[in-house]
């Protein structure tokens, strides 16, 4: 069909996959070939066709977390060859595509590893650590109506580009996947930046960023000892400079807390 | 007779006020007392949640996502409309109004778009206030662009990721809402059958993806916010996961189902590129503003350019045609989306389309990359050129984007009254999962909007009227009707993981959007609806008697949840032929070949098809009964639209 590469050669494939039946059972590598992938596939695209032989031939196809398939929605989440979203930088693994691998690769593919992200099943994981953080504070506090109009705050340019920078975070968990202690400094730096940067965010600065890192704290995620493999796995590219914010928010809050509970 | 669409009288620019007034309202204190469902938390559902739980009513949320933020609404790029007029160029709330029925060909209730565009400038205050990091201009102020279908520039964005940026807006309203705990969120909890007792929706029954249990829900209302079903067709830019299932089995319950038939194609989307392919990506609409799209002038240059005996950079401008600006000179490239696909579509059968299979135009960059250079260009929309990269392995900076048509949107959904109640007392629909404002076809940037008036600043109040009526008394799951519908879905999956047959649910999927967009799709004509009918009842037969899946229903099985929602895809897909096949006239994205101008554009029918088509389900294997709500234009003249 139409390929922009129609000379792109088919590659065949071996893939060791992580199974694991459910989050109390114990999980195993098992190896399986793929045959005929044609380098202008997407990754996922390339397990589909994996999850369909495996059906036609009575096994359990591999459960893995997807949706968008665009980089966007922030579902998908694997640990392809011992990076996170694999080999490509800027990447989540639903926009990796299989040209950037060779015919005859032997490919790993393991779920996101962190106690704080239980493993549901095969490479499909719990991240719903990360919304019980948002729930802690990741908010303005603003009820439906009665908002002033829009032109009324006016925002610097450059500091409402910042915010959207910092915003754009999809919550995959590369983050804490990439780190060595699961730390998940970078996505809460994220949400405290893009609020602390805007107008909107200042009133409750203060809180928020306690009772987000408490969160944090609480779901089980490691301590940051500035390394920076979060950041160079971050498929969006949330800067490193956001964790310098939330230690800068967190020290001013602590040392001015109004936190009176 | 038909139901009745609630619109209030008076004037149309005094009827939502009015309506807000003399709606009953709950008193504070009792509204802790009614509980609500909301199914889906995309931006409809989420700023429903959010805002009712604000309200004081208890709220019990539901999204087969593992979290609210991960809901389809997040993949929007381009932006959302507003009638701010900050940019001073002749814009109100009229003229949005005027654009959106306009777009929509005149199969839109006029009351409902105009409410849409009189609340869409209390949209933009409510995300600003929630931190919502829109695009700015040097001054700090709020900044805008254009979108297809319109004159001026009244489309709010945060670069090419508008919808992130709202849906996270509204997943952190209900986020404060479950941290309060007003509002239980359900995440990997699929709806799989609405409940009805004593002639009201009263609950729902869940599955939980993680463990397969079955569950019963009990409200005083249910709110279905549930997005489109684009994915009929298999193929389609939204994301895997979009389905039917929640609408069509509300609608089996008794919700009437409006005009399936009217789809949107989008122009600019990545072709094709393999029959492994698993969804299509769109090129965000906002690159038509600066972008031109062309095809070589003759056959022969698009032959030897398909065969690789040119390339693009080859063809000198006199070679070029640049179809829209040419047909279309008051609104060159940004014609609405329904003109700019059929002439793709049109270029292409003519044999001019480019890329190795023919199925493709080009959308250049180079006249603005060389106006105002690649770093104010990367500014704009940089995240799409590269992403454009990512999946094609080709630069956009260097030659033009290959784009094709691809579904993209479902104009048609649950039919709803002016309070966004469907034909189910208690039962509301709201976003792409209703069929309210946006007629046969749906303009640039206008979804989002509607999404979030439906879920802040429309439900809110009108559900309200409903359960003021409703006395107070707690809800439970005892009714027979929720052992009847807990028996009916459990029937249902054993029966499908005990057929046992040879192909996958993806395989008829396919199958599936195979003959949707073969027949049912830019271009439908009686004879192959007829055939594409026949074809899906074949497929329907072959789905219960051959489907193969393995594992239990106590598990996550994703292919058994994918075999439900392509069974309720086939029996919907039948429900768009026949609509298709009834509506004898062209409007907006529907396109019957046998209506159209002598210059090839649709050819509205206003004295016979100016109503909405609204289908009710009339038992297993019988046809369905077409209901009529007629339009009445009384603010907008009814003109052959033109775009020239
Ligand atoms: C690629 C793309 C780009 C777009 N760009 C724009 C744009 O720039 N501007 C614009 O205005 N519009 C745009 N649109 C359209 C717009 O994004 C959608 O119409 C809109 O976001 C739909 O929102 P929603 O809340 O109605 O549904 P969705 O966001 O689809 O949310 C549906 C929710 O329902 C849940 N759900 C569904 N079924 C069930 C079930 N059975 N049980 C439990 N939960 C269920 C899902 O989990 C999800 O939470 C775009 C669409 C696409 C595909
Ligand atoms: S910071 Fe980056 S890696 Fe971490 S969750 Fe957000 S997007 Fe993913
Ligand atoms: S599937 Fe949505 S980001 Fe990958």
């Amino acid at each position: 069909m139409a390929g922009s590469n129609p000379n792109a050669k088919p590659m065949n494939l071996t893939l060791r996959v992580w199974r694991q039946k459910n989050r109390t059972t114990a999980g195993k590598i098992v190896d399986y070939q793929v045959r005929d992938i044609s380098p202008e596939m997407s990754f996922l695209e390339m397990l589909d066709v994996l999850n369909e032989d495996l059906l036609r031939k009575g096994e359990e196809p591999v459960a893995f977390d997807h949706d968008c398939r665009e980089g966007i929605c922030g579902s998908c989440n694997l640990f392809i060859n011992g990076r996170a979203h694999g080999p490509e930088a800027g990447t989540t693994t639903c926009q990796l595509h299989m040209r950037k691998f060779s015919d005859g690769d032997t490919i790993t593919i393991e779920p996101w590893r962190s106690t704080a992200f239980p493993i549901n099943k095969d490479l499909s994981v719990d991240r719903s650590a990360f919304d019980r953080i948002i729930q802690a504070g990741g908010y303005v506090s603003v009820n439906t109506g009665g908002a002033p109009d829009g032109n009324e705050i006016p925002i610097p340019k450059e500091i409402a580009d910042r915010a959207f920078e910092a915003a754009t975070c999809i919550a995959c968990g590369a983050c804490v996947a990439s780190c060595k202690n699961s730390s998940a400094m970078l996505f809460v730096s994220a949400k405290v930046s893009q609020l602390a940067l805007l107008p909107q965010g200042h009133v409750e600065r203060k809180t928020r960023v306690e009772n987000m890192v408490a969160q944090m704290d609480k779901e089980g995620f490691g301590a940051c000892s500035n390394i920076g493999s979060c950041a160079a796995e971050c498929p969006v590219g949330i800067s490193l400079e956001n964790i310098a914010i939330l230690n800068r928010e967190f020290l001013s809050a602590k040392a001015t807390s109004n936190n009176l509970a | 007779m038909f139901q009745d669409s609630k619109i209030p009288e008076g004037p149309l620019a005094e009827k939502w006020e009015k309506h807000k007034f003399n709606v009953k309202l709950v008193n504070p204190a009792n509204k802790r007392k009614y509980d609500i469902i909301v199914v889906g938390t995309g931006l409809a559902g989420g700023a429903a949640a959010a805002s009712l739980a604000e309200l004081g009513y208890n709220v019990k949320a539901f999204t087969y996502h593992d979290s609210p933020r991960r809901a389809h609404s997040i993949a929007a790029q381009g932006g959302i409309n507003a009638a701010k007029n900050y940019q001073n160029d002749g814009d109100s709330i009229f003229r949005l109004f005027y654009d959106t029925i306009k777009g929509g060909d005149y199969r839109a209730r006029e009351a409902n778009v105009y409410r849409l565009a009189q609340v869409s400038v209390n949209i933009i205050d409510q995300c600003v206030a929630q931190g919502v990091p829109f695009a700015r201009e040097y001054g700090g102020l709020l900044a805008n662009r254009s979108f297809g279908g319109a004159q001026v520039s009244r489309t709010f964005y945060a670069r090419g990721q508008t919808g992130q940026q709202l849906l996270l807006g509204a997943y952190s309203a209900l986020s404060r809402q479950i941290a309060y705990g007003k509002v239980k969120m359900y995440t990997r909890s699929e709806m799989l059958d609405l409940v009805v007792a004593d002639g009201q929706a009263r609950g729902i029954i869940t599955r939980n993806l993680i463990t397969g249990e079955i569950e019963r829900h009990a409200a005083h209302a249910v709110v279905l916010a549930t997005g489109g079903y684009g994915n009929v067709f298999y193929l389609s830019t939204n994301a895997k996961y979009c389905n039917a299932t929640a609408a069509w089995r509300a609608h089996k319950k008794g919700a009437y189902f409006a005009n399936p038939c009217f789809t949107q194609i989008h122009p600019t989307c990545i072709p094709v590129s393999g029959d492994y392919q698993s969804k299509l990506t769109l090129m965000s609409e906002s690159l038509r503003n600066d972008g031109r799209v062309w095809v070589p002038k003759t056959v022969e240059t698009a032959e030897r350019l398909r065969k690789g005996e040119i390339t693009v950079n080859d063809i000198s401008e006199e070679d070029r045609d640049y179809f829209l600006e040419r047909k279309y000179p008051a609104f060159g490239n940004l014609v609405p989306r329904d003109v700019a696909s059929r002439n793709a579509k049109q270029m292409c059968d003519e044999g001019r389309g480019v890329g190795s299979s023919g199925l493709a135009v080009y959308l250049d960059f180079a006249d603005i990359i060389k106006r105002t250079g690649a770093d104010s260009v990367s500014q704009k929309y940089g995240n799409l050129f590269a992403m454009y990269e990512k999946i094609t392995g080709e630069d956009p900076y260097k030659q033009p984007m290959r784009i094709y048509p691809a579904v993209h949107y479902t104009m048609g959904g649950l039919w709803v009254d002016y309070n966004l109640q469907t034909t189910i007392p208690a039962l509301y629909a709201t976003g792409e999962c209703n069929f309210s404002d946006h007629g046969a076809n749906r303009l640039g940037a206008s979804a989002l909007m509607q999404g979030l008036a439906d879920g802040y600043f429309v439900i809110p109040y009108t559900i309200g009227d409903q359960l003021a009526q409703t006395p107070p008394t707690p809800v439970s799951t005892n009714h027979l009707a929720f052992e009847e519908a807990e028996a009916g879905v459990r029937e249902r999956i054993n029966k499908l993981l005990s057929i046992n047959g040879t192909r996958s649910p993806g395989e008829f999927h396919k199958a599936l959007g195979h003959i949707m967009w073969e027949y049912c799709g830019m271009a439908r004509n009686a004879e192959g609806l007829r055939h594409a009918k026949q074809e899906i009842q074949k497929l329907r037969r072959e789905f219960w008697s051959d489907l193969k899946l393995t594992g239990t229903d106590q598990e996550l099985n994703q292919m058994l949840e994918s075999a439900g929602r392509v069974a309720d895809f086939i029996e919907l897909g039948e429900l768009m032929v026949d609509d298709a096949l009834h509506r004898n006239e062209s409007c907006g994205g529907h396109f019957r070949e046998e209506y159209q101008t002598p210059e090839g554009e649709a050819l509205r029918d206003d004295e016979n098809f100016a109503y909405v088509a609204a289908w009710q389900y009339n038992g297993e294997n019988k046809p369905e009964i077409l209901n009529k709500e007629e339009l009445s234009f009384e603010n907008v003249k009814l003109t052959q639209r033109s775009y020239k």
